[in-house]
């Protein structure tokens, strides 16, 4: 191994994967093209990204994205804030951490979108319904995360921010925030990993009554109209937003928590 | 304690030195008896009593060198963002790491870490700057190097000290006076006058070495002190 990578220069990593991916693609389209698999049950990359081409020009891949991507933002502001509030108000007080304890061990085993007929009732068929099941499902990683990550801060950190005379919130905001942050920057991905799948299932389900209009509609939209290789396009959306804001985390830890030297580089 | 001298508060390893030291800081309450800082009962921990810790972790890891010392400045003191900066820049120069001003805690070597963490509690202007064996885990060289600059500093800014330490070299050569404090009872066994020792080589120092290393080892008698130490 080592000798052979002494031999050949090795090719940066994003060269590789994109040259990985585009062996896949090929397979694929082999497999499409030579197999005489019916188009109606897998879709040629080609025609996959023909489908996805179209409807990007008249925009309706564009709103579903957005939608899809408002709703899961939306959510996810509210479920970060109120975890951030509970693990807070668990690091001030006895009933905060027993109210923190208790709540977790009754939701966060809870797949939030089981709460979805739930909220259809209380909300109607609406975002707002969709919003109400992705901040549920970011409270709870967020809130045991941040809590944890408060918990494990140095206790030289919070001597000398204590010796600066700080106290309630603007110890929290000036040195527990920060000194927690990597373990805040897990949970908000621990929270998005949970609200993408969340916000996606929910539009799927709301697909039937299609209203939402997000990306998971379009889905199950174009399984409505048998248009396969649509059905595709909206999956590789999906896929493609994951990754990009996999890079965004990474991107943000670069400039936090591995500048700072709290967490090594990947 | 007197005003501007360096007192030094020596023991074995639980003996009570840095849980003394943690009361004066406010961050413990004293279980009997009241202590004082400048004729009023320690209250809970201020910028009046700023501590230098042994760990590195003191410093702020989000903050450049420079910020923290200006961010101490304003939240302890309110000092204006301008003022702050200057204060910052000036006690950085005092303590020889201008250059690392700009670097992140986690990029300095430990010994500059220690001058961070020094510049960033002079800052503060403390009545007394409060030193939890501030050198033990740095190597010999850069431990010397800054029991120097630290004795320095002292001779140049007047600030009264308390230091806690174990090593009986760093006692007599930084201290005005030293404490000697025992274990098991937890007592202050004696107070050991050690101003103006800056020669190490001296017969004056090996005495007192001999003195302070007797007052450590040997069997410890019970001491009858006042409940109210003052400060």
């Amino acid at each position: 191994m080592a000798t052979r990578a002494r031999r050949a220069p090795q090719l940066p990593a994003v060269v590789r994967y994109a040259l990985l991916v585009l062996a896949i693609l090929v397979i694929w389209q082999l497999y499409v093209t030579l197999g005489h698999v019916p188009s109606l049950l897998v879709a040629s990359p080609l025609d996959v990204a023909r489908a996805a081409w179209l409807d990007l020009k008249d925009g309706h891949l564009e709103l579903a994205t957005y939608n899809t991507l408002a709703n899961l933002v939306v959510g996810m502001v509210i479920g970060t804030l109120v975890g951030f509030a509970l693990a807070s108000f668990a690091v001030f007080s006895r009933i905060g951490q027993d109210l923190l304890t208790v709540l977790t061990a009754v939701f966060n085993p809870l797949p939030s979108i089981a709460i979805l007929p739930l909220a259809m009732i209380w909300f109607g068929l609406q975002p707002k319904s969709i919003v109400f099941v992705v901040a549920l499902a970011t409270i709870w990683p967020v809130a045991l995360n941040t809590d944890n990550g408060f918990r494990t801060i140095s206790q030289t950190t919070q001597l000398a921010a204590r010796n600066l005379g700080l106290r309630g919130w603007r110890l929290v905001t000036g040195v527990l925030l920060p000194a927690a942050l990597p373990s805040i920057i897990t949970g908000v991905k621990a929270a998005w990993a949970f609200g993408w799948r969340t916000v996606v299932a929910a539009e799927l389900i709301f697909g039937v009554a299609g209203s939402a209009g997000g990306l998971g509609w379009y889905i199950n939209n174009a399984r409505y109209y048998l248009n396969t290789s649509n059905i595709f396009a909206g999956l590789v959306m999906i896929s493609v937003l994951g990754i990009l804001v996999e890079g965004l985390f990474g991107f943000i830890e670069r400039r936090t928590v591995v500048k700072w030297g709290m967490k090594r580089a990947a | 304690m007197r005003r501007g001298e360096t007192f030094v508060i020596i023991g074995p390893s639980g003996c009570g030195k840095t849980t003394l030291l943690k009361t004066i800081a406010g961050f413990m309450r004293p279980t009997r008896g009241t202590l004082l800082v400048e004729g009023q009962p320690a209250r809970e921990p201020g910028p009046d009593r700023a501590v230098v810790f042994q760990d590195f972790d003191q410093l702020f890891a989000w903050r450049t060198v420079r910020s923290n010392v200006v961010y101490a400045l304003r939240v302890a003191r309110n000092t204006p963002v301008r003022a702050a900066g200057e204060k910052a820049d000036a006690m950085l120069a005092l303590v020889d790491i201008t250059r690392a001003g700009d670097k992140y805690p986690h990029e300095l070597s430990g010994g500059m870490k220690q001058r961070a963490a020094i510049a960033r509690a002079l800052a503060l202007e403390p009545t007394m700057l409060l030193m939890d064996e501030p050198f033990g885990a740095l190597d010999a060289i850069t431990r010397n190097q800054l029991q120097i600059e630290l004795k320095n500093i002292h001779a140049r800014t007047g600030v009264t000290i308390v230091l806690v330490t174990h090593s009986i070299q760093e006692a007599i050569y930084l201290g005005d006076r030293v404490m000697v404090m025992s274990r098991h009872p937890a007592r202050i066994r004696e107070i050991v006058d050690t101003a103006d020792q800056s020669d190490v080589e001296s017969p004056r120092f090996a005495e007192l070495t001999g003195k302070l290393r007797g007052l450590l080892v040997h069997r410890e008698e019970e001491l009858d002190l006042p409940e109210e130490a003052v400060i």
